[in-house]
Parts: C-alpha cells; structure tokens; sequence
C-alpha cells in the first residue's frame, strides 16, 4: 500500500455523470425542436454531435491521450449537442460538422482541453458561422408542428442536410430579425409585431429559431431540474433573465413602439438556451458567488444591448462571449472574504 | 436567560451560509455499541511524542517495574505533555518503533509489557471546586492531559491562558463530524455526568462564566443525556452548562467554525479563540480532566471507534494508549473482506497507515478497515472543470481550485497571497471535487515546502549571524592585535627616543666643551 492523502472518501458526483445529466436535461427541449422542425433537424444533431466526438478522438491522439477515455467524459459530445441546438434546423451539414470541429479543437483543445478554455466552445464556433456564413446561419424555418411524422420521411430529411435546396415556401423571419428590418424601415413595434408575436406559442417552441432554442418553456424546465439537482447554481441564469428583463422592461415602458416588451426578450432567440446550458459552463463562467452574479446580469443586459441597437438582430453568443473574457478579471476582483480577515485581507482584531 | 438571539441566527446561518459538505455519516455501523473495554495486550508502545510540542523525556529503565500511573516521561519545555504507565508491568526499554505518520516513520517510544496485576500507585482524589484555579491547571497538566480530539494540544496550556486572560465562554467540541466515528458519541450518552463535570472544573480553572456544549443533531441521544446530566447536578454555584445542537455538516467540528455557530464570533486569521474570550475543548479532554482532578488518575486509556465496511463487528473500545491497532482489530473480530486502506482518525483528516503494529495514542479517535467501495475513487484525477463546488464548499472562504493551480506552477508566493495560509485542512474541497483532485494534498505539500523555506531561511539567517560574529571577532582581533603592535612598536620608539634624549641629554651636557656635537643633534 502506497500512502494516500486524506480524504479516504469522496462524494461528488464525476464529471461524466455532471454531463450526462446536463444531456438528460436537454433532452425535452431536443425533442421538441425535432417534432417541430422534421427530420432535417434530427440529421443535423447527429452530424453535429458525430463530427464533436470525431474531433474530441483527434485532438486526445494529438495529446497522445485515449480516445475513448476523454470521450468518455461526455464534454465533447455535450458542446456538439449545444452547437446544433444553436443552429438553424435546416443547416447544410457542413455548416454543423465544421462548427462542432471549431468548436472542439480551436475554442477548446487550442486553449489546452477541458477546463482550460476561455470561451464556450459552442458561442465560440456559432459566432464563427454566422461572421463566415451568414445566408445558411439566418435562414429559418416555419415550425411545422408534426413535421417528423406528416410531409418529410427520413430520407427527405437526409436530402435537405446533404444539400437540397430548401423550399422558399417554408422560410421564415425570426421575430427579433422581423421587427428589426422592419425598424430599419420605420414602421413601429406594435405594427410589425401583429401576427408575429404569440407568447403562448413561443413559449412551447412555435416560432422559427434555432433547433433547440424555440421551446422557452422545455428548456426552462431542464435549467430548473439542473438546478433542483445541484448542477447548476441558480445565481447565473437568474442574473442572466433579469439582466435581460429588467432593461426591456424599463425601456418598453418609456418607449413601447421602439422597445420589444421584455417577454417578447426572454422567450425568442437563444435567451433560455443561453442563461441555463451556455452561460452556467463551468469552465467558462466565474467561480465566485458575487462573480457569478456579475457575470449573469452582464450576459443578460449585453443581448439585450446587442439586439436593441446592434447590427444583429440576435445577441446571446455575443454577449456570453464577450463576459467569457471577463470572467478571470471578474473572479480575481471578487474572491470571497476569507474567513477571519477583511475584505482587504487584513486579520480581524480581537474584541 | 430570558431571552436569546441564538436560534435566529442559526436559522439565518442555515439558509446563508452553505459551507462544508454532507460526507455519508455511516456512524450507525458502530453506534449502538457501548464502550468494551479492551483486555491488556502483551506489550504496550508508548512514543514520547504523542502531542503537538516537544517530545516526553523518559524517567526510567529498563528492567524497571512500574505501577499504573506512574510517571515514565516528564515535559520537556513549554509545550508538552508528560507520560504515564497505562497499567503495571517491566519496562522492555526504549524502542525505535512505527508510529503514526503518513510515511511510516519511526519514533522513540517507552515499552512495556504488562504484568496482568493492573496494580496502580495511590491516588489522591479532590474537590475541584476547593482548588485554586492554577493549581487545576497544573495538576491536569501532570496527568498528562492532551486534546483527545486530534489536535493533542497540551490541555494544560490552554487552561493556563485562562489565567492570563478573561476567558468567559468554554465551548465543548462534542461535534463529531468525521463519519464512522462515534467514540464522543458514546462518551457523551455513556459518562455525560463526566463531560458536564469536566465543563464545570476547566470553567472554574479558566475563571469563565459560561459553557456550551455543541453536539451535531445527528447525535439526538447524546443530547439528551448531556442534557440530564446537566440537570442533574445543576446547582446555585455551579456555572450554567447548555448543550446546543448544530447541524451535521462536515467540518462543524472544526474549533473555527463550532465557535462562529455557537456564538457569533470569528477568531481573527492572525489570533486564538482567547482573543475573542472563548475556549474550545474536545468532550473527551473534558471527561479526562474529571477524571484526573476528581481522582487523581492521568491519562493513560481513552475510546476509539473501530470501524469500516471490512471490519466484522464495528465497535467502541475502551483502550489503554500504546495498545497495537492489530489488537482493536482482532478484539473487532478482525476483518471480513479485502481492506482497501487501513486509516487512523477519521475518512476526511485520518492518516492512511501502513501496519497494523502501530499502537493507539492520546489522540487516536478511530481505527478505520475501508472497503474498496468505500474508497472508491478514480485511478487518477481528471482535469479541473472549474465547477467552483470546492469554493462553495470551503469553509474558510478559500479558492482551491485557484490555489491549487498556482501551487502546481511553483508559485507559492501567490498560493499564499490568496490564503493558503488560512486553508485549514480539512479536505471538504477533495471531498467535493467531481475530478478527484487530491486538492488538500496540494495545500499540505506547499505548506510542508513553506515551512521548509522558513527552516531554511532561519538556518541561513542564523549562518549569516555566525560569519558576521566570526569576521567582527577576526576584525577585532586583527585590530586588537596591530593596536597592541603598534603599542608596542610606539613604546619602543618611546623607550628609543628616550634613550636617545637621555644620550642627547648626556652629550648636551657634554657639550659645552664640544659645540659642534651640539650642531649635529639640532639638525
């Protein structure tokens, strides 16, 4: 017997079973995006997760590391699955494949693999795609409750991910690039948003958006379950809404014809998806209990910044991009007090 | 008194305050067993250092016959504890042997080997309450009293700054938050009448008003029987004794935290719980001061937990120190299945050990035969995910995954910048930590390398401090020397010059019959 540090126990639950976990609560709202949004989606998440995991095999020969070990681990497979939820349903398959390995061996592996990079691989390679493809990045496509089961057999779906062209007829605005086009043509909110704006439907996922981004309510419930189980802290993805929220709230009410209301903010675009799964990364999210509330409320209120007056009419990647490369700058100024000292480090005197 | 703002702030602290970890109790497996005592074994080993400060000097020989009680090695110096013969018999002599250290180090220890007689020196008992409070403290002080919970602090000492100090609250640590064990436990529903008379001789000792006793609420029996007990023998004169129940959270054990949740306070990183007028003794240290006040008896048994999946029937033992571990686990019917580790102490601070020869001392609380599922751990740990459950889980406010990080690029200044210093081991990060990295073995290497630096550096300091001596003695000494030459050679000159003046004198005299001599002494 070789001596061994104390502790003789351990109770944390490994790191696979963390991501497993995420997966699971990922789940309904994935499903929801393939009963929305066909068979096409349903072969984009696999080729998304496939090229990951493909990626993830290379870069562990590149570190002379085992394959199967580090894809054991679940995290390749996870940053693949939020790359694709992230895309459009019907992206060509290169635009998933090419994603997931940016994603895997630029944002991650290039930075020194797990736990060691800067920015959300998946943020990382969506921002990528929409600066380098914009056309196959912005086209969506109109919900089609059912899709996978009337209309589309699987191998139509196949067709339209390998290369078919997409029927004009089912494209579709987003809501956020809907009433900013409009905008930029002068006509006010309450006129553009007509027919365009159901919060009920969007709530459950009927609006066009990306794969796993549209059911706000499904993707909720898997943040809450996350939560429930400890997985994620409750602080980021509070911070996160109400840094969104609050200034929609604000200017909607001195300006409702320039401002979308805040729910309008809080169920399209990748808000949901990005204050539960992308901005509670662990890695790329601050340690501290105050950083993490600072972190949040800047994610929330820079997408909100970003769709109000930015080029695009979406803003979650960016926004959690740019508070990525603030997080060392943000844990290093809000370590927690240690305990009988200051804050400035100082002893406490004796009473 | 009437009214009190304790359980609102442990209700504010439940909710805010989410330190520490829940480890998995597994306390059942022992803790409905009462204390056995344990049969002599056929040799006792007791090192001389089985307490924090200098090692005992031993007062006897071999071939010596010795009775229960009597001195066998006195303190050495200011902090140490004398020790005494745990039953009668001939001393062996004094060994090179294995005991407790994680590498199997070996120690001076006094052996002994009983001679079934059990038969002790006289003693004298007391009423605690006649004797002056510096005479308490030097009589626990002779018996040999250390802190039974781990630390072996000399008990005395502390006793002794109460009469330094105004110390007004004494908190008994009856918390117990190292799983599987359950020696206090037992101690404290088996011989609570002990505990809380033991409260009442250090609060007459310390000069203190008030004592607590904080016991974790996984422990309802021993609350209750404290409870009675204190009841019981509550009287005018004596001191009021409350036992609070803290919740079970690991490390509520911990002298800082036990203190902060019972009373508000915090001891400063850079004091001592005196500073802020509290002081923190184990219930079992507490129990040995009755004992050795009332009845004059020193230390020389104490309860350990034999416990772990792989042991046949989990127990409390009552044991002479120096008995050999292999004799509790045999005693325990010895092992059922495989043992992955062997540990002393409890599974969060206990020490992993590799023989079984190694024998019980003051502080050894729990003997412990882990199973492989219950080590269970991965071969080797994985990357950190940043996942901040050990910076939520720290108890002093630390960022381990931080220090970690820093401590395994070398640089220690920083580790020590952001509070390695303050870490105080008690391994909730490991605990909780998905990567299994072995966090707190990181901090316990960069202080065994800091406190190997500050050696260093006092040895240096103390080198420089010599040469400088030697060099102003050898610069002394040369100059004294060239003074006294120059002395020497200034008095030769004087004597010549004299000589010469009294020849001058002389040839002046003579002079005057030859000017021209006269000319040639001027010039």
């Amino acid at each position: 017997m070789t001596p061994v540090s104390s502790p003789h126990a351990h109770g944390a639950r490994p790191v696979g079973r963390v991501m497993l976990l995420v997966m699971l609560a990922l789940t309904p709202a994935t499903l929801a995006g393939f009963w929305h949004f066909g068979w096409p989606a349903v072969t984009l998440w696999c080729v998304t997760i496939l090229s990951a995991i493909l990626a993830e095999a290379f870069a562990a020969r590149m570190v002379d590391r085992s394959p199967m070990v580090m894809v054991a681990d679940g995290s390749a497979i996870l940053t693949g699955w939020l790359l694709a939820l992230s895309l459009p349903p019907w992206a060509p398959w290169w635009v998933g494949a090419l994603g997931s390995f940016f994603a895997v061996l630029v944002c991650k592996h290039a930075f020194g693999g797990l736990g060691q990079n800067l920015f959300n691989p998946a943020m990382g390679a969506r921002v990528m795609l929409l600066i380098s493809f914009p056309v196959e990045m912005t086209r969506w496509i109109e919900p089609q409750t059912g899709a996978m089961f009337t209309g589309f057999d699987p191998l139509a779906g196949l067709a339209i991910t390998f290369g078919a062209q997409t029927p004009d007829a089912m494209t579709s605005a987003s809501l956020l690039g809907h009433v900013k086009s409009e905008a930029s043509r002068g006509i006010a909110l309450s006129q553009s948003m007509t027919g365009h704006w159901d919060p009920m439907g969007f709530g459950l996922g009927q609006r066009a958006g990306s794969l796993g981004e549209t059911s706000a309510l499904l993707i909720a419930a898997g943040g809450v379950f996350l939560i429930l189980q400890r997985i994620i802290g409750v602080r980021i993805p509070l911070a996160f809404l109400l840094g969104v929220a609050l200034p929609a709230a604000l200017a909607h009410l001195l300006a409702p014809d320039h401002y979308l209301p805040p729910l309008a903010h809080l169920l399209t675009g990748g808000v949901m998806l990005g204050a539960f799964f992308i901005a509670t990364d662990y890695v790329t999210s601050p340690s501290t209990p105050l950083g993490q509330w600072i972190f949040g409320l800047g994610c929330g209120l820079l997408t909100w910044v970003i769709r109000t007056w930015g080029a695009y009419p979406e803003g979650v990647a960016f926004a959690v991009l740019l508070m990525n490369a603030a997080v060392p700058l943000i844990d290093r100024a809000t370590r927690p007090r240690i305990f009988g000292r200051k804050r400035d480090g100082r002893s406490l005197s004796a009473s | 008194m009437p009214f009190s703002t304790a359980p609102a702030r442990s209700l504010l602290r439940r909710l805010f305050e989410r330190w520490g970890a829940h480890p998995e109790g597994r306390k059942q497996l022992a803790a409905e067993t009462e204390i056995a005592t344990l049969p002599l074994p056929p040799q006792l080993i007791l090192p001389l250092a089985q307490h924090i400060g200098a090692p005992a000097r031993p007062l006897v020989q071999a071939g010596e016959r010795v009775l229960r009680g009597q001195l066998l090695a006195e303190a050495q110096g200011m902090i140490s504890a004398p020790l005494h013969a745990p039953t009668s018999g001939t001393i062996d002599g004094i060994g090179d042997v294995a005991v407790p250290h994680p590498s199997g180090l070996t120690g001076p220890a006094i052996l002994l080997t009983p001679d079934g007689l059990d038969e002790a020196i006289p003693a004298e008992s007391n009423d605690p309450f006649s004797l002056e409070p510096a005479e308490i403290s030097r009589r626990v002080a002779a018996a040999g009293i250390v802190g039974m919970g781990g630390a072996t602090f000399p008990a005395a000492v502390k006793l002794a700054l109460g009469q330094k100090t105004r110390i007004p609250t004494l908190i008994l640590n009856g918390g117990e938050c190292e799983p599987y064990l359950t020696c206090d436990d037992r101690l404290m529903r088996e011989r609570a009448d002990e505990v809380i008379d033991g409260a009442r001789i250090i609060l007459r000792a310390i000069g203190g008003d008030e004592a607590m006793i904080g016991v974790e609420d996984n422990k309802p029996e021993a609350i209750a029987a404290l409870r009675t007990a204190a009841l019981r023998t509550a009287a005018r004169d004596f001191a009021e004794v409350t036992v609070v129940p803290v919740p079970s959270r690991y490390p509520m054990g911990s002298e800082k935290q036990l203190i902060t949740w019972l009373t508000g306070k915090e001891i400063p990183a850079e004091g001592r719980p005196a500073d802020i007028g509290v002081m923190v003794q184990n219930v079992g240290t507490a129990a040995a001061i009755h004992r050795a006040i009332r009845f004059g008896e020193p230390l020389t048994r104490r309860i350990v937990t034999v416990s772990g999946g792989a042991i046949r029937t989990p127990r409390n033992l009552e044991v002479r120190i120096g008995t050999p571990l292999s004799a509790l686990v045999e005693f325990c019917g010895g092992t059922t299945r495989p043992v992955a580790r062997w540990v002393m102490g409890g599974p969060m601070m206990g020490l992993s050990i590799q023989s079984l020869d190694i024998p019980i001392i003051k502080g050894s609380g729990g003997v412990l035969a882990l199973c492989e599922a219950e080590v269970a751990g991965r071969p080797e740990p994985g990357p950190c995910i940043r996942c901040a459950s050990c910076v939520g889980a720290c108890p002093i406010g630390l960022m381990p995954l931080e220090m970690a990080a820093l401590i395994r690029n070398g640089d220690l200044k920083e580790s020590v910048a952001i509070g390695l210093k303050d870490c105080i081991g008690c391994g909730t990060c490991s605990f909780v930590c998905p990567s299994q990295i072995p966090l707190v073995q990181y901090f316990n290497h960069a202080k065994g390398e800091l406190a190997a630096q500050d050696r260093n550096k006092m040895k240096q300091d103390a080198i420089k401090q010599l040469v400088e001596a030697r060099d102003a003695r050898m610069e002394r000494e040369a100059r004294e020397k060239a003074e006294a030459a120059a002395r020497r050679k200034a008095e030769r000159e004087r004597a010549k010059a004299a000589a010469a003046e009294a020849a001058a004198a002389k040839a002046a005299a003579a002079a005057a019959t030859t000017p021209a001599k006269v000319e040639e002494t001027t010039t």
